[in-house]
């Protein structure tokens, strides 16, 4: 096992280019667990906890959320600012694992580990955010709603860093989120969904129903034309085409399924 | 493996020990600072026994990688003051031990920034600490009784 | 301070300090780490085992069958389980190798780089499937234990019954997750193989020690570390692995620690015994019983281990704490291919408690009267007799602690407000539901005289007392309990007690730490002890002073001072093993649990809002650590009840971590309001009886009970994952 320790952003970049390609870690709040049974012998690190600087700011602008790559769930949570302009993430921060994960896991990560339970990736994708990657080679922003293309699989090139998250600030109509899991709290994601409403329209993001956390596009344009919904039956029906909910040892799909078109239709009916 | 010279803050000491470059923070608190009080309940972050602060944050030190911990402090249950000890013990806070020096390090933490316990409940903070003696009500009460204990001392 | 005050816990500082030293935090310089080589089937015939010839064997110490010194047996009730297999593999990660290294790295890539090819062979992994010749694996039908027991004559019964009433109740495994995972530490010294760690029964893993082995109990030592929660878990369990221990460090000649971690703890060690109990019952038009017919069967996995008298003990709860003239309960453990189940705080009670009083309600709702009433009409009465045909002779009148327990939940007004929250609410819904219940104190029937325990108590030359048992604190409070039981006896302070460490070089066998023994049983023994070292000292129970004569009296050159007393069987209990008649406990403690519950209809998931434990435990001898005894036995059956659902893949635990097996926390849980009647019992000390067990009895019963009022669905299986739930419920149109 190899570590690598940058101090700054350029020789993080410099290292990522070189084989074995590094793994980057922030909180490790995913990669450390169950650590003793992960073979190690190909595994290189390259730490980023001590970029701090650019990477570990947050800046709420007129028009944009920035979140540092660094940025944990509990800097949002204890920002007020930040909590105010976009309830979800701190509703959402507040559901990931509990205080002592909170503190150590990042948004970056979250995105990064790419698992379709991500809990901070719903609500992100429903504020239409958008990843900022930067490798050796430059600078590029890609829309989070995009970043995934299959399970663990994204658009990041293996030279890449997540430096930041941004997110706009628009007005909107209706935002919600609600996390369904084993237990109230310190709990892996069953179905999750987060919902948002705003000036570009709806956006309806689902989790642990598909490969990859993603947006429900039939059910975005039924609520995009107005349609009412008189069962959950009739949400269930337009979902079948936008998520894959699989049987594993946590639940079933039919579970998964099921809650999902029952949150949304009480939500829907309570507050569209 | 391959090691390296890890310094840091341990219970207000400085102290260097030589540790596996894959270690946690759990391992070398327990195996190499000897500092044994830190328990591993789950290794997945999922109990919080293992439940340190890491410059002051209450963090799963089976969570945290040794190297990360360089050159930083860490407060483990071993430096729990003897009046809190008092306090918890006479509530029920502990049964058979095992989850217990997380829940003393996330009371320390609540005890510190008692502003969290008025946003979330008691019952939510606590969430991240298993424990399959007490109900928690073991747990709650000691909270509960330390949080005064603490309001009073500030109040003189 | 005398019994009844609360003594602070005696290890509470230790403890909330993290001084209190458990096995894996003892120093032990040179000590190697052990791992163990397991099977990956559930059934089959070991062909080869490949070491890589890549990989540096020279260092690795390495166990097999063959260093097995004596008979290759883990010494239980039976003997037909090898410590290490043998040929054969009858039980997913079996162990077949054992290694130790210096270095826990070396170790891990070690285990890495053997492979055991196994030729399966057909297994057997449910215990009601049908059996062909190929899966016969114990006796001549796999059945590892049958129990009958008979009252009267149900039979002719059920022609003249006004109501005959059938159900199927299931309930599912259980892992225990005590916090502290197993761990051993195994080493010579003094010329003793010693072995330390965490347990609950030193002598069963001396005696599992002296069989293997083949030697004398003196050549062994064993001492219980602090045990960081038991449950049953690290009654039997330890003593195979204090065995893999010992025989690492006999081979290697180094001390030896094996520590599982919380994966192969979950994976390997033993669980509740999953059930499936049938009722059929006679009752006359008032709803009065007037005959039962009760299976109970038991998958006891791979081993006999504990399952016969796990057997036993649900058996004699499964009528429950009523009156029925005729009665017959036919009880069978049988062998599958899952690694053994054993036991688990209620020992088989918790199963055929939750059938029995879910099928109350089930009649209830059947015949149409209120499940109260029903209960009320049947509870046993003073006079009658309990399935063994055991008298009701205790102070209770347990229709008025039912009635107590209601009206401290409110039960008759919540059902009432439920009724209209639940016409009104889109998708919630709210039901309260109870179980009156019993657990039988001590081992069952003549499993005290059998055991024949000891205790000692010791008066020293400073005036203090050592009290030597091999009762084993895991949690439950026994050194502090014990410690006030020693200081009432002999009227002196508690800070002159001092409870010596289980340790089988120096303490008695006073019987395991299991069954709800140690505070009634043991405590009355204590009590004895007292007794014997006060008349040793010409003076009795409630004399003053008597720090002064013992420390004149141990000062004596060439004198002793000890307090002995040993378990003889009362004259007033009678108990018979071959017919199953008579006393099964010397008494039991009773209860009523009351729970309320929530249901979300949109996600399945059910929350308890309130919860009621009110039970006659005898006296109490320290309220706050029994109230957190109750309180945490209670949290552990909700979770038993609602989140904790042990998934088995070639018949093993697939979700081992604690991430995928779901325990509650304190999120989940209202606050548990346990209330105590306190009738002092005549076989306890100061009138305790057991209380360690009960609590995991009633909340299964009271919470699907409740659930099944407020989603007017009958429930008869355990756990109510959301995912059973939304199947119990769908086609029913919610909303």
């Amino acid at each position: 096992m190899q570590v690598h320790r940058p101090y700054t952003l350029h020789d993080a970049l410099a290292l990522m280019a070189a084989t074995p390609t590094p793994t980057p870690i922030a909180g490790g709040t995913d990669l450390l667990v169950s650590w003793h049974h992960k073979p190690k012998e190909k595994l290189a690190l390259l730490d980023l906890s001590q970029l701090g600087g650019e990477l570990a700011a947050m800046r709420l602008t007129a028009d944009t959320l920035e979140l540092g790559a660094l940025t944990t769930y509990w800097d949002v949570i204890a920002s007020p600012e930040v909590s105010r302009a976009f309830p979800l993430l701190a509703e959402a921060a507040r559901q990931v694992g509990a205080m002592q994960i909170q503190t150590r896991g990042t948004w970056a990560g979250n995105i990064g580990n790419g698992s379709p339970a991500a809990d901070g990736v719903p609500v992100l994708m429903a504020y239409d955010a958008t990843v900022v990657l930067q490798s050796t080679r430059g600078r590029r922003e890609v829309q989070l709603d995009g970043y995934y293309t299959g399970y663990k699989k994204t658009v990041r090139l293996p030279d890449e860093l997540i430096v930041a998250i941004q997110i706009p600030r628009r007005t909107r109509k209706a935002e919600w989120f609600e996390k369904v899991g084993a237990r109230a709290a310190q709990t892996i994601t069953k179905v999750g969904v987060a919902v948002v409403n705003d000036e570009k329209g709806w956006r309806v993001v689902a989790n642990s129903v598909a490969p990859y956390v993603c947006r429900c596009r039939n059910l975005e344009s039924a609520l995009q034309k107005g349609q009412k919904f008189k069962s959950p039956e009739e949400i269930r029906d337009i979902l079948k085409n936008d998520i894959a909910p699989i049987n594993d040892m946590r639940s079933t799909a039919a579970y998964r399924e099921t809650v999902l078109s029952r949150v949304l239709f009480y939500r829907l009916a309570d507050k569209a | 493996m391959d090691k390296f010279d890890l310094s840091l803050t341990l219970n207000g000491k400085s102290e260097t020990r030589r540790v596996a470059l894959d270690a946690r923070l759990l391992d070398v608190l327990r195996y190499d600072f000897g500092s044994p009080g830190t328990k591993e309940g789950c290794g997945e972050g999922e109990c919080g026994a293992c439940c340190v602060l890491l410059d002051g944050v209450l963090v799963n030190s089976c969570l945290v990688p040794a190297f990360q911990a360089a050159g930083r402090r860490i407060e483990t249950v071993e430096s729990t003051p003897p009046d809190l000890l008092q306090t918890l013990n006479a509530t029920g806070t502990s049964q058979c031990g095992a989850c217990t020096p997380g829940v003393v390090m996330s009371i320390r933490w609540l005890l510190q920034h008692p502003e969290i316990a008025e946003s979330v409940g008691l019952r939510a903070f606590m969430s991240g600490n298993l424990c399959r003696c007490t109900g928690y009500d073991g747990i709650i009460a000691g909270l509960e009784q330390a949080l005064q204990s603490n309001a009073k001392k500030a109040e003189t | 301070m005398p019994a009844g005050a609360d003594l602070p816990r005696i290890d509470g500082l230790d403890k909330l300090a993290g001084r209190a030293a458990y096995v894996d935090d003892l120093p032990t310089p040179g000590a190697w780490h052990g791992a163990t080589v397991r099977s990956s089937v559930p059934r089959g015939k070991i062909r080869d085992i490949h070491f890589d010839p890549a990989f540096d064997w020279n260092d690795i110490t390495i166990v097999d069958h063959r260093d097995i010194p004596g008979p290759n047996q883990l010494k239980l009730i039976d003997v037909d389980q090898p410590v290490l297999a043998a040929g054969e593999v009858r039980h997913k990660h079996e162990p077949i190798l054992l290694l130790a290294h210096p270095s826990v790295h070396k170790l891990r890539d070690a285990l890495r780089a053997i492979r055991v090819d196994v030729e399966p062979l057909p297994a057997i992994l449910d215990p009601a499937a049908p059996l062909t010749p190929d899966l016969i694996q114990y006796k001549s039908d796999n059945v590892l234990k049958h129990i009958d027991i008979r009252q009267g004559d149900p039979g002719p019964v059920f022609a003249r019954a006004a109501h005959i009433i059938e159900g199927e109740y299931v309930t599912g495994s259980q892992e225990h997750v005590y916090l502290e995972t197993q761990g051993m530490l195994a080493q010579w010294q003094d010329g003793r193989l010693t072995v330390r760690g965490s347990m609950q029964c030193p002598y069963y893993v001396l005696d599992a020690l002296t069989h293997l082995f083949g030697r004398s109990r003196d050549a062994f030592r064993v001492i219980q570390s602090p045990v960081g929660g038991g449950f049953g878990g690290k009654e039997e369990y330890p003593s195979l692995l204090a065995i893999h221990a010992a025989l690492l460090a006999e081979k290697s000649g180094a001390p030896v620690k094996m520590i599982y971690d919380r994966q192969e703890d979950m994976a390997v060690t033993t669980k509740r015994h999953p059930s499936r109990t049938r009722h059929r019952t006679a009752l006359d038009k008032d709803g009065r019983l007037l005959a039962m017919e009760i299976d109970v069967l038991l998958d006891g996995g791979a081993y006999v281990t504990l399952s016969p008298v796990v057997l036993s003990r649900g058996c004699i709860h499964a009528a429950g704490p009523y009156f029925c003239e005729n009665i017959h309960i036919r009880g069978e453990a049988r062998l599958t291919n899952s690694p053994p189940y054993g036991a688990f705080r209620g020992f088989g009670a918790p199963q055929t408690i939750f059938a029995i009083e879910r099928h109350m309600d089930v009649i209830a709702a059947r015949i149409g009267i209120d499940p109260v009433e029903l209960r009320r009409r049947n509870l046993v009465r003073t006079g009658q007799p309990l399935a063994t045909g055991q008298i009701y002779k205790e102070p209770t009148d347990l229709p008025a602690l039912m009635d107590r327990a209601l009206d401290l939940a409110q039960y008759k007004a919540r059902t009432q407000s439920h009724a209209e929250f639940n016409k009104s609410h889109p998708f919630l819904r709210r039901g309260i539901g109870f179980a009156t219940f019993h657990h039988g104190a001590g081992f069952t029937g003549g499993g005290e005289t059998y055991l024949a325990s000891e205790v000692w108590i010791e008066g020293k030359p400073d005036g203090t007392v050592e009290l030597q048992t091999a009762q084993t604190d895991m949690g439950q409070g026994t050194t502090t309990i014990l410690t006030q039981v020693v200081a009432e006896r002999l009227g002196i302070p508690t800070e002159q007690v001092r409870v010596a460490t289980p340790d089988t070089s120096r303490v008695p066998n006073s019987g395991p730490t299991v069954a709800s023994r140690t505070a009634m049983v043991v405590g009355k023994l204590i009590e004895q002890a007292c007794d014997d070292l006060l008349h040793q000292l010409g003076r009795k129970s409630g004399d003053p002073e008597i720090s002064d004569d013992i420390r004149r009296h141990a000062s004596l050159p060439g004198k002793s001072l000890v307090g002995r007393a040993k378990y003889q069987k009362p004259a007033s209990i009678q108990w018979d093993d071959k017919t199953y008649r008579g006393d099964a406990y010397a008494t039991y403690s009773w209860a009523t649990y009351v729970a309320d519950v929530e249901v979300d209809l949109r996600t399945c998931r059910v929350r308890v809002t309130d919860f009621v434990a009110l039970q006659e435990v005898g006296r109490v001898l320290n309220t706050t650590l029994a109230t957190g005894q109750i309180a945490g036995g209670v949290v552990q059956g909700i979770g038993w009840a609602l989140y904790e659902n042990v998934v088995l893949e070639d018949g093993a635990m697939k979700n081992c971590q604690m991430t995928n097996y779901v325990i509650p926390s304190a999120g989940d849980l209202p606050p548990i309001r346990v209330v105590f009647e306190e009738r002092p019992s005549h076989w306890g000390p100061g009138g305790a009886k057991g209380i360690g067990e009960l609590p995991m009895d009633g909340p299964a019963p009271a919470i699907v009970n409740a659930i099944s009022r407020a989603v007017t669905t009958t429930i008869n299986e355990i756990p109510v994952t959301p995912e059973l739930l939304l199947k119990a419920t769908e086609g029913r149109g919610h909303g």
